[in-house]
């Protein structure tokens, strides 16, 4: 995974929900390139006009609330969103996130400088997002050992299949 | 320190004895569940993971439910990898058809599920099972996989709220209503990453039903998961489930992050306006609103105690003219009572529409679809933008009474006004 991300920032309000980010209607695929299509139209129908590939979606709290669908994740990851920076997330979008490979980083202080159009540049090495045109440096929580364990294999199905203690030979 | 209910689960599923909420374990899992719609993304990490089988064919429960019978060629093409899949592995429990039924409630009427497990599923609501006194959470389809193979999963595991349910209940007062009345105090992140433990002496009066509605709805205040602790209602309960039920108990010092006292003689009929489910407010708050659909069903109260306060209000009354009511028993066996007792015959006099299982209407499926601009009060669990159909129709989250004095009035009303 390329640990240097740069783009262009679309900021949203609180309680983003999975409904939003992907609408059930559309969930009788689970093409992401379908999905991607769908991405956040109920919330911003221009989203998908708008977006360049790896923008940032920011939004505040409770990020991705609602379903357990990773159709979510999946269909931000197959708009070319690079990451998702956010005061919090919602736990199963959380989970879904890391398990896919689609960077999220908890930031308060990068939400509440940021604004729509901003030009960012996010290390997730570092857990760093910097704003290109003032300079300003914003912290990132640090994700768990376990988790980044997870990050660092490309996500869950990768890191289980580095375990093979547990094939059963059949 | 002692443990919560919680701790104690997750120490017996790891094998480990003092575990402490915010550890990092690896759980084993008793039961992993996904429907029509998650199922066909795990079914692929699996496939993706390498290995053969699942590591139990006993363990893995698919529930086609969400747009079935199916509803277009794409639904039908999804329902068919995991029937496909269903029967390559000899999953003992696949549902579909006459046999299926709304999972959450589908589960724990099997007996599938039972006090002491360690259950996930690829639905958010797979937290409806803390009502047995067992951890269950909602989690994603690549989740799911990783179980499929190797039966364990990551966790962290959550501190707890204690949520203390005190005071009378006031008249058609129910689960529903206080889950809302909860959520409307603490907000949809106000319990987010945590489990939600209800308890007090209205917790231990509150029928299984009305538990299960409770716990369905943890997630709606970001939740884990939601738990009752066993007692002689869930003893019961469980007394035919096909694994043998564990029971925990949270220790007198057990660690909580938060603790509410509930003063449940405070809460009245409650509805949820749009769009978030913490909108909870008295029915008698909300002015004269008309509506164009009326909901009775899903996994938060499409179960026969839900059908038969909805036949009590619609006995020897009409459904207003311009309002669509749809009833919707949550599984077979709900539908076979409904018909046994006689109130499939009292909805449908009443003008309602019956349909067979699903959770169609509930996240705008199908199966009662909103236009621009109407408006929906709903036994469902969520009112997000666009979750029944339109950007601009608006659903009123409620309880079977209330839905059912709706649909009699025409606008949002209480069962105290009819």
């Amino acid at each position: 995974m390329n640990m240097i991300l740069k783009g262009k920032v679309h900021k949203y309000g609180a309680n983003v929900n999975t409904d939003e980010i992907i609408p059930a209607r559309y969930l009788n695929s689970s093409d992401p390139e379908v999905l991607a299509k769908h991405c956040m139209e109920d919330i911003d129908k221009n989203f998908i006009n708008k977006i360049s590939k790896g923008d940032f979606v920011v939004a505040a709290d409770n990020f991705g609330c609602g379903s357990s669908r990773e159709h979510a994740p999946l269909a931000l990851k197959a708009c070319a969103i690079s990451a998702v920076i956010a005061n919090s997330f919602a736990r199963i979008f959380h989970r879904n996130a890391i398990n896919i490979g689609l960077p999220i980083l908890e930031s308060p202080q990068a939400v509440k400088a940021l604004q729509n159009g901003d030009e960012i540049e996010v290390d997730l090495a570092e857990g760093t997002i910097k704003n290109i045109a003032t300079g300003e440096v914003y912290i990132a929580q640090k994700f768990p050992e376990f988790m980044q364990n997870i990050i660092k294999a490309g996500g869950l199905l990768e890191y289980i299949r580095g375990d093979k203690k547990n094939v059963k030979k059949v | 320190m002692g443990q919560t209910i919680t701790e104690k689960i997750f120490a017996s599923a790891s094998r480990k004895k003092d575990i402490k909420a915010g550890e990092f374990v690896e759980a084993k899992i008793d039961i992993a569940l996904a429907n029509d719609i998650t199922a066909p993304l795990a079914i692929k990490g699996f496939k993706e993971s390498g290995r053969p089988k699942v590591f139990d064919k006993n363990k893995i429960v698919l529930v086609m439910d969400h747009f079935t019978p199916n509803k277009d060629i794409n639904a039908a093409q999804q329902v068919k990898i995991s029937r496909d899949f269903a029967k390559e592995q000899k999953l003992k429990f696949y549902f579909e058809g006459a046999n299926s039924g709304v999972e959450h409630a589908l589960l724990p009427e099997q007996g599938i599920v039972t006090s002491g497990d360690m259950i996930v599923g690829a639905d958010s609501h797979t937290c409806t099972y803390g009502a047995l006194g067992a951890f269950a959470t909602g989690v994603g389809s690549t989740d799911i996989a990783c179980v499929m193979a190797t039966g364990k999963l990551w966790f962290k595991v959550p501190q707890s709220i204690k949520f203390v349910l005190k005071g009378q209940l006031n008249k058609w007062v129910c689960g529903k209503d206080i889950i809302l009345y909860i959520i409307g105090q603490i907000g949809v992140d106000g319990a987010l990453y945590q489990a939600m433990e209800f308890c007090g002496p209205i917790a231990k009066k509150l029928p299984m039903a009305d538990r299960l509605t409770i716990c369905n709805m943890a997630i709606e205040a970001g939740g884990k998961s939601g738990i009752f602790a066993p007692d002689r209602i869930t003893e019961n309960y469980v007394s035919k489930t096909l694994r043998a039920p564990r029971f925990f108990e949270s220790d007198k010092n057990a660690k909580y992050i938060t603790e509410y006292e509930i003063d449940c003689s405070k809460i009245l009929p409650q509805v949820s306006v749009p769009f978030l489910p913490s909108n909870a407010k008295p029915v008698e708050w909300i002015k004269k609103t008309f509506i164009d659909q009326v909901i009775i069903g899903s996994c938060t109260n499409g179960r026969i105690e839900d059908l038969r306060i909805a036949a009590k209000i619609l006995n020897s009354r009409k459904v207003a003219k311009d309002v669509r009511l749809i009833i919707i028993p949550a599984t077979t066996e709900v539908y076979k009572l409904a018909l046994k007792e006689g109130l499939i015959k009292i909805f449908v006099e009443a003008g309602g529409l019956v349909s067979t299982p699903t959770c169609g209407p509930c996240l705008g499926g199908y199966m009662g679809i909103l236009a621009d601009g109407e408006k929906c009060v709903s036994t469902t669990n969520r009112n997000f933008v666009g979750r029944m159909g339109h950007v601009n129709s608006g659903v009123f989250l409620a309880s079977p009474a209330v839905a059912a004095a709706s649909a009699v009035k025409g606008f949002i009303a209480s069962p105290v006004d009819l």
